[in-house]
C-alpha cells in the first residue's frame, strides 16, 4: 500500500470503530432509559411486566385522593375508563394536580400498587398529554365517554 | 378598524418578501444590477411593515381589544401592563410574529451591512433569507393569523398563561428567537456560496460575525430559559432535556461547531464543504425546533394547542427547505473543489483538535435529536408510547464532552499545520497536575458526590487554567490580544464556569421534600430552614399563600424567604414561585407544596451549591461571542 493509501485505511478503520462505539453506546443507553406509557388495563393485563420501571397514564378517579393529615403520603386512583389502579406517592404534587385531569406518573408495581416517584400534571387547565388522549381514546371509543382532545381550548 | 390594518401590513410584508426573493435572486443568475438592487429596499420595506404589524397587535393588548381573538385568548383587563407587551408573544400566533420580525430585523441588518460585498452575493444572501421569509409569513397568514376577530367581543380575556407572567419571560423568547434565526444568515450565505460554486476566505471572513452573534444570542435566550424553569416551575431543576429544550440545545451544539470551523476554514482554507454542511444544519435544526416546538407532536412543557394544520405546513416548509439545501449541496459541494493541498495538516496541530471538537460536539447534537425524536419514531414504528429518560442524555452527554473538556486548553496553544505534541504537553503538565491536585482536595472535602464533585473542580480547572496560560503566553509576547482572542478566552472561561456549576450542583444538590408545621426547623447540614406559617396576599390578577421561612447557616441569620403559591383568578389556575436566598456560594431555595390541614404545609426545600455558576458561565460564553463578532479583522474589505 502506499502511504496515501494506508493513511485513509487507519482514517476508515478508525472511523469504523469510533461509530461502532456510538452506536453500541447510544443502543445500550436508550435501552435503559426508555419508559414505557401504560393505562391501567393495560397495566392489570400484565403489558407491563412486574419488575420494570414504566410510566403510567390516566384521569386520577373524582374523589379517590387521600392523605394522612400532616403527612406527604397520598393515595389516589388512576383510570382510563376501563380498569382502575390504585397509586401512592410520598412526593409534592404538580400544581396541577386535581380529581377528574389526567396525570402521567412514574415508578413501579408494588403489591398492586403504583409507588410513584414522579406525579405529573397536565400543564394548563385544557391541556391534556398528547399520549395520554390518545392512549385513552384507543379505551373509550368502546365507551362513548367523552376525551378532551390533546390542547383543544 | 386597526387589527385589519395589521393584517393588510402582514400581506403587503409577504409581498416584500417575494419581492426579495424573485428578483434579486434572478438578477444574480443573469447578473442585472437593477434587478438585483431590489433586495435592499424591499429588506427595508419588509422590516418597516412587520413593525408595523407587530406595534398593530401590541396597541390591541395595551388597549384591551378583546375583539381580536388572539388578545381575548391571551390577556384579561387584571393583567398588569408589562406582561401586556409581553403577552404579545405569549402564545402561538404572536411568537411567530416575533419569529416573522426578528428575520426581519436580521435581513434589514445584513441589508445595511453588505455593502462591501459583491453585488451578486448580496443579492444572493438577501434573495434566500427572503425565501425562510416568505414561508413563515405565509404560515402566519394562513395557519395562524394573530389579527383574526372574535365577534361578538367578549367582555373579557381569558387571560395570559399565568406560568408566562413573569419577567424572566419577558426577554426569554425574544433573545432565543434572535438567536435561532440568526442562524439564518450563516444558512443563507452558504446557500449563496453553493449557488456560486466557490468559498473564499473572504466570504467567511463577512459571515464569522453573524454566526458569533447569533449563537451568543441562543446562548442567552438558552440560559435565561433554564433560570426561568429553575425559579418558575418550583421544582429546582435547571435543565430537564425536555423536548423543547432540546430543540434549542441542537441548534446550540451545530452553532458551536460552526464557529470553531468557520475559524478554520477562514485562517486555513480546510474544512470548507463541512462548514457549508455546518452552516445548514444549524438553521435547519433551528427550523425543525420551531417544528417540534409549535406543532405539538411532543408532550413538552412548552406544547401550545396543537392544530394539525400547523404541523403539516411546518414539516412540508422544512422539507422543502432542508431538502432544497441539501439536494444543492449535494449537487454543487464537489465543484467547490477539495482543500488545497498545500493546506494540509498533520495529526498535531489546531486543525486536527479543532475536528475532534466539531465530531464530538457534532455526535453530542446527533445523541441529542436520536433521543429527542426517538418517542416520535417508536410510536410511528408501533413500539409503543416511550419517553427517553434524563438519565440516557446525561450519561452520553459527559461521555462525549469529557474528551473535548481534555482537549480543549490545547486548542489555542498548538499551532496550525504541523506542532510538536511534546511542546504543548510540556506547557500544559504544570497546570494539569494542578487540576488534579484541586480535584484530590475536593475530593475529600465533598460532603456527597465526592466523585462528580473531584470531576467538576478538575475539569473546570484544567480549562480554566489551560486557558490561562493561553493569555499567559500571549501577555508575555507581543501582549497584544485581538477582539476575537478575547472572545475565546470569554467563551473557554465561560465553559469553566458553568462545567464547575452544572458538575458541583449535581454532586452537593440536598433536597428534601416534608410535612411541616409552623415553627418547625428543618435541619439540612449547616442550614437551619425554619417554617413560620403560611399568610394570605393579594395580588395584581391573584392570591397568593404566602409563606414565611427564615434560614440560618450556622448561627447566623441567613434570609427571610417568601415563597408562594400564586391562585389566578382568571383561570383557577395554580403557580409556585419558590423563595430563593441566591449566593455565589450556593442557593437555598424554598418552594411550597400544597396545603396539609392544620397549617402544615408540604415544603421543598433546596441546597443548592454553585448553581449560579451555571448561568454566569453561559453569560461568560455569550459575551465571548459578542466580543469576537466586533474583531476589526472582519469589518476589513
Amino acid at each position: 500500500m502506499r502511504p496515501v493509501q494506508r493513511r485513509r485505511m487507519v482514517w476508515v478503520l478508525l472511523i469504523l470503530l469510533a461509530s461502532g462505539l456510538a452506536t453500541t453506546l447510544v443502543a445500550f443507553a436508550l435501552q435503559r432509559n426508555i419508559a414505557y406509557l401504560y393505562t391501567p388495563a393495560e397495566v392489570l393485563r400484565g403489558d407491563a411486566g412486574t419488575q420494570a420501571r414504566f410510566r403510567l397514564g390516566g384521569m386520577v378517579v373524582k374523589g379517590s385522593f387521600e392523605r394522612a393529615a400532616g403527612s406527604l403520603d397520598a393515595h389516589f386512583v388512576v383510570t382510563d375508563g376501563d380498569a382502575m389502579l390504585p397509586v401512592t406517592t410520598a412526593r409534592i404534587l404538580p400544581d396541577m394536580f386535581a380529581e377528574g385531569t389526567a396525570v402521567v406518573a412514574s415508578g413501579r408495581m408494588q403489591d398492586g400498587r403504583f409507588i410513584a416517584d414522579e406525579v405529573l400534571a397536565k400543564h394548563d387547565e385544557n391541556y391534556v398529554p398528547k399520549e395520554v388522549a390518545d392512549k385513552m381514546g384507543q379505551a373509550h371509543t368502546k365507551h362513548d365517554v367523552v376525551v378532551p382532545a390533546p390542547g383543544a381550548p | 378598524m386597526l387589527p385589519e390594518l395589521g393584517q393588510i401590513l402582514l400581506v403587503t410584508a409577504l409581498l416584500m418578501a417575494l419581492l426579495q426573493t424573485v428578483l434579486p435572486l434572478w438578477g444574480a443568475q443573469r447578473n442585472r444590477a437593477a434587478w438585483m438592487a431590489v433586495a435592499r429596499p424591499a429588506a427595508y420595506a419588509q422590516l418597516g411593515l412587520l413593525l408595523g404589524a407587530f406595534a398593530v397587535l401590541t396597541a390591541a393588548f395595551v388597549t384591551q381589544d378583546f375583539s381580536v381573538r388572539y388578545v381575548a385568548e391571551n390577556s384579561n383587563s387584571l393583567l398588569p401592563m408589562a406582561y401586556r407587551y409581553s403577552a404579545v408573544w405569549g402564545a402561538h400566533e404572536g411568537s411567530l410574529l416575533l419569529w416573522a420580525l426578528v428575520l426581519a430585523l436580521w435581513c434589514g441588518a445584513v441589508a445595511l451591512w453588505s455593502k462591501r460585498l459583491p453585488a451578486q452575493v448580496a443579492a444572493r444572501v438577501l434573495g434566500v433569507l427572503g425565501i425562510i421569509s416568505i414561508g413563515f409569513l405565509a404560515f402566519l397568514i394562513f395557519t395562524s393569523n394573530p389579527f383574526a376577530r372574535l365577534i361578538p367581543a367578549p367582555l373579557e380575556g381569558r387571560d395570559l398563561n399565568p406560568l408566562l407572567q413573569d419577567p424572566g419571560l419577558i426577554i426569554h423568547p425574544p433573545m432565543l428567537y434572535i438567536g435561532y434565526v440568526g442562524f439564518a444568515v450563516p444558512f443563507a450565505f452558504a446557500i449563496a456560496a453553493l449557488l456560486e460554486g466557490r468559498v473564499d476566505a473572504r466570504w467567511l471572513r463577512w459571515t464569522r460575525p453573524w454566526t458569533n452573534v447569533a449563537w451568543g444570542f441562543l446562548t442567552l435566550g438558552i440560559a435565561l430559559g433554564s433560570w426561568w424553569a429553575y425559579y418558575e416551575l418550583g421544582w429546582g431543576g435547571w435543565w430537564f432535556w425536555d423536548p423543547v429544550e432540546n430543540a434549542s440545545f441542537m441548534p446550540w451544539l451545530a452553532g458551536a461547531a460552526l464557529i470553531h470551523s468557520q475559524a478554520v476554514t477562514e485562517k486555513r482554507g480546510s474544512f470548507a464543504g463541512w462548514t457549508l454542511l455546518l452552516a445548514i444544519a444549524a438553521f435547519a435544526l433551528s427550523l425543525l425546533g420551531t417544528f417540534l416546538v409549535r406543532s405539538g407532536v411532543l408532550t413538552s412543557v412548552h406544547s401550545f394547542a396543537a392544530d394539525p394544520a400547523r404541523g403539516t405546513f411546518i414539516l412540508i416548509f422544512l422539507a422543502l427547505v432542508i431538502g432544497g439545501a441539501l439536494l444543492l449541496y449535494v449537487l454543487r459541494a464537489g465543484a467547490l473543489g477539495s482543500d488545497d493541498p498545500r493546506r494540509g495538516f498533520m495529526p498535531t496541530s489546531r486543525e486536527t483538535l479543532l475536528l475532534a471538537n466539531n465530531l464530538l460536539l457534532a455526535a453530542a447534537c446527533g445523541m441529542v435529536l436520536l433521543g429527542t425524536l426517538y418517542p416520535l419514531l417508536a410510536d410511528a414504528l408501533g413500539l409503543g408510547k416511550v419517553s427517553v429518560g434524563p438519565p440516557y442524555f446525561g450519561t452520553l452527554f459527559v461521555v462525549l464532552m469529557a474528551p473535548l473538556v481534555a482537549l480543549l486548553p490545547f486548542g489555542p496553544l498548538v499551532n496550525w499545520q504541523r506542532d510538536q505534541a511534546s511542546r504543548a504537553l510540556a506547557m500544559l503538565a504544570p497546570w494539569a497536575v494542578l487540576a488534579v491536585l484541586l480535584g484530590v482536595i475536593a475530593y475529600f472535602m465533598a460532603p456527597q458526590g465526592a466523585l462528580k464533585t473531584a470531576a467538576g473542580v478538575t475539569g473546570a480547572a484544567w480549562v480554566m487554567l489551560g486557558t490561562a496560560r493561553f493569555a499567559w503566553t500571549r501577555l508575555r509576547g507581543n501582549g497584544r490580544f485581538t477582539a476575537e482572542m478575547i472572545g475565546m478566552l470569554l467563551g473557554h472561561g465561560g465553559l469553566a464556569v458553568f462545567l464547575a456549576g452544572a458538575l458541583l450542583v449535581e454532586a452537593l444538590n440536598v433536597q428534601r421534600e416534608v410535612a411541616m408545621a409552623p415553627g418547625q426547623t428543618l435541619e439540612i447540614g449547616h442550614y437551619a430552614v425554619r417554617f413560620e406559617g403560611v399568610d394570605h396576599q393579594q395580588g395584581p390578577n391573584y392570591v397568593a399563600d404566602r409563606g414565611h421561612v427564615r434560614v440560618r447557616y450556622r448561627d447566623r441569620a441567613l434570609a427571610l424567604l417568601h415563597p408562594e403559591k400564586r391562585q389566578y383568578a382568571s383561570g383557577g389556575q395554580t403557580m409556585t414561585e419558590a423563595g430563593i436566598h441566591a449566593r455565589l456560594s450556593g442557593d437555598v431555595y424554598v418552594a411550597l407544596g400544597e396545603s396539609l390541614g392544620n397549617n402544615a404545609w408540604a415544603v421543598r426545600v433546596h441546597i443548592k451549591p454553585f448553581v449560579r455558576w451555571i448561568w454566569l458561565g453561559a453569560l461568560l460564553m455569550a459575551l465571548g461571542g459578542f466580543v469576537t463578532a466586533a474583531d476589526r479583522r472582519f469589518r476589513r474589505p
